[in-house]
């Protein structure tokens, strides 16, 4: 299969800040790759670079076949990009802000209509279509962000943010229009800080920390690497927590978790079946009363907070003594 | 999924045809803008050449409301300053200018466009500033041909001050900092200049800076041209104003938009 997008390397520096440090990415025609990470981690100014708005220092990258640094105007006719601040005319309505790009892209005249009334109604735009865009809610105005950035039909697409500060329900018809793209076989470079999101988009995740990457893969691989299923057992009686604890102790693979609550305890078992048979049995035994009762698979979240070493939310049975 | 169409890329007249329109809608929605740069130099031309030319007298048999009116024409050129500047901070702090960016399209046009339709305001106060005058009893002595070449060379200066602006507006960036800058531009160069008075009384060592102001050298050589100034001995930067004037902008312009466009493409 085909490479849309490729970096080696790359590095940016701003000042003496070092935002980038040898980025190496990939990413399939096709598909969507979730650049994942906490602020200040990199994410726009790979962005920027990839979408020749920004001069890199190290490194190179290719975009749809072309070098971002010599051969601008080549990705430039096969891109499109909706930035982390939805970038729309205010003074202009939407209507007018589409055929507007329409024309710079030398659709001419009646191409830039046909295809302002094609996003229009894509986009469920038609009705506010003739206010000026400072009117706009976010999520129209994120809509119509994104409808902008497709007026070229881009083969590669590349997303920053796009559903920040988006209700549910905004965020959903988002992420559909973006699963409209790539099912006609459109490219998409995500970024995000949901990693629901990454979830639901993306087919493979690179996890970003101050300028690096800090693991690559598909979502189930990420969770995977944090480790396998854990039960999670709620306690009515916070008192018999270490009770439960050295109960299930004797049981599990590793030291078992009490988080945050104070009632609830995470444990880590190695053989699926048998070990939350032991772990019935053991609490049975000791006769505590339990309201919850458990498997878990790890989230992205998960991943998130061990990759970028940001708090779990939870300290182990042996700090707790 | 097809590309766009084989001739995208090409910066040209369109690119600048399409922006210059979206500026100019802008101007439409925000008339206020129009209405702002205007005010100052029709409250001029009232003040000077209503109220002020009662009591002022200038040596070489011209009225002080036809002396003042080029230096208020040029005062209109100075305001442009500002409206360019804050059109291009406005722009560079939002979004847009990126997906300009990411277009295949000539980066100057975003530049070009700009100033092509601040033109609009700065040609619209200068007709407001001419209704006035004439209301308040200015008259040009001399052939339509120099009084057009006298609007040539206020219009050129104007739209190098739109490219001064843009300089401005990037260097900038902030709202507040442009609007003192461009004040002060604005009351530096129009006062400090013969833009209102003759210069005879000055010391000389001030005189011959505010001579070489070429809001100065403009002013005197649309006088000239329009017959508005007085017949009094003359400096050899008065003589020539018009060469002047004249290289004075056609330098400021050559200089300003390539600056301009390398610092815009590079920002
Ligand atoms: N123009 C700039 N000048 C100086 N430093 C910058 C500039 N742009 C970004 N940085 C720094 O580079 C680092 C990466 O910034 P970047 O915007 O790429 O992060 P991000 O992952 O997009 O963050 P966020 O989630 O907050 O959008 C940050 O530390 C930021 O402060
Ligand atoms: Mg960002």
């Amino acid at each position: 299969m085909e490479i849309a997008i490729q970096a080696e390397g790359l590095g940016k520096r701003y000042g003496d800040h070092q935002a980038l440090s040898g980025v190496n990415l990939e990413v399939r025609s096709g598909t969507v790759l979730g650049l994942l990470g906490p602020n200040g981690a990199g994410k726009t100014t790979t962005v920027r670079i990839l979408a020749t708005l920004l001069d890199h220092d190290q490194g190179h990258a290719r975009v749809a076949g072309f070098d971002v640094a010599r051969d601008q105007l080549e990705v430039r006719r096969r891109i499109g990009l909706a930035g982390q601040y939805a970038a729309v005319d205010e003074l202009l309505t939407g209507r007018e802000n589409l055929t507007m790009l329409g024309k710079l892209l030398k659709l001419g005249k009646r191409g830039a209509v046909a295809r302002t009334e094609e996003l229009l109604a894509a986009f469920e735009l038609e009705s506010a279509a003739d206010r000026p865009a400072g009117t706009y809610s976010g999520g129209m105005r994120r809509r119509l962000d994104l409808a902008a950035s497709l007026i070229s039909s881009p083969t590669v697409l590349f997303l920053d943010e796009p559903t920040t500060g988006l209700d549910p329900s905004s965020r959903m018809v988002l992420w559909q229009m973006v699963r409209q793209q790539v099912a006609q076989g459109v490219t998409v470079l995500l970024t995000t800080q949901y990693l629901e999101e990454a979830d639901f988009l993306a087919n493979r995740i690179v996890v970003f920390g101050s300028g690096q990457a800090l693991a690559e893969g598909t979502p189930d691989e990420l969770k995977y690497k944090v480790g396998g299923e854990w039960l999670e057992i709620l306690l009515a009686n916070p008192q018999a927590v270490p009770h439960a604890l050295s109960a299930l102790a004797r049981v599990a693979m590793a030291a078992p978790v009490v988080d945050d609550t104070g009632r609830r305890i995470h444990v880590q078992l190695n053989n699926r079946m048998n070990a939350i048979a032991a772990s019935a049995a053991a609490l049975e035994a000791i006769g505590v009363e339990v309201v919850e009762f458990a498997m878990r698979r790890p989230t992205l979240d998960d991943v998130f907070f061990q990759l970028t070493g940001a708090k779990t939310g939870g300290s182990t049975a042996e700090e707790e003594r | 999924m097809s590309g766009t169409s084989p001739n995208a890329g090409s910066p040209g007249l369109t690119d600048v045809l399409t922006l210059t329109g979206r500026h100019l809608r802008h101007l439409r929605r925000t008339p206020e803008k129009i209405i702002s740069t205007a005010m100052t130099p029709v409250a001029m031309v009232v003040i000077l050449g209503y109220m002020f030319s009662s009591v002022m007298t200038i040596e070489g048999g011209v009225d002080f409301e036809d002396y003042v009116m080029a230096g208020v024409y040029a005062q209109v050129g100075l305001t442009c300053v500002g409206i360019t500047a804050l059109g291009v901070a406005t722009d560079l702090s939002k979004g847009l200018i990126d997906r300009f960016r990411s277009l295949p399209m000539g980066r100057p046009a975003v530049l070009v466009s700009h100033t092509a339709a601040d033109m609009v305001p700065a040609m619209i106060s200068m007709g407001a500033v001419t209704v006035v005058g004439l209301l308040v009893g200015w008259r040009t002595d001399s052939d339509p041909l120099s009084i057009l070449l006298g609007f040539v060379l206020l219009l050129s200066f104007a739209y190098a001050m739109l490219w001064l602006g843009a300089l401005l507006g990037m260097v900038l960036r902030n709202m507040e900092a442009i609007n003192g800058i461009s004040a002060l531009v604005m009351v530096l160069f129009s006062f400090l200049s013969s833009s209102f008075m003759p210069l005879n009384g000055l010391p000389d060592w001030l005189r011959t800076i505010v001579e070489w102001n070429p809001a100065s050298s403009l002013s005197a050589a649309v006088r000239d041209l329009w017959g508005n100034e007085p017949a009094i001995e003359e400096s050899f930067a008065v003589q020539n104003a018009l060469p002047i004037a004249a290289g004075s902008i056609a330098l400021l312009i050559l200089v300003l938009v390539p600056t301009c466009l390398r610092m815009f493409r590079t920002r």
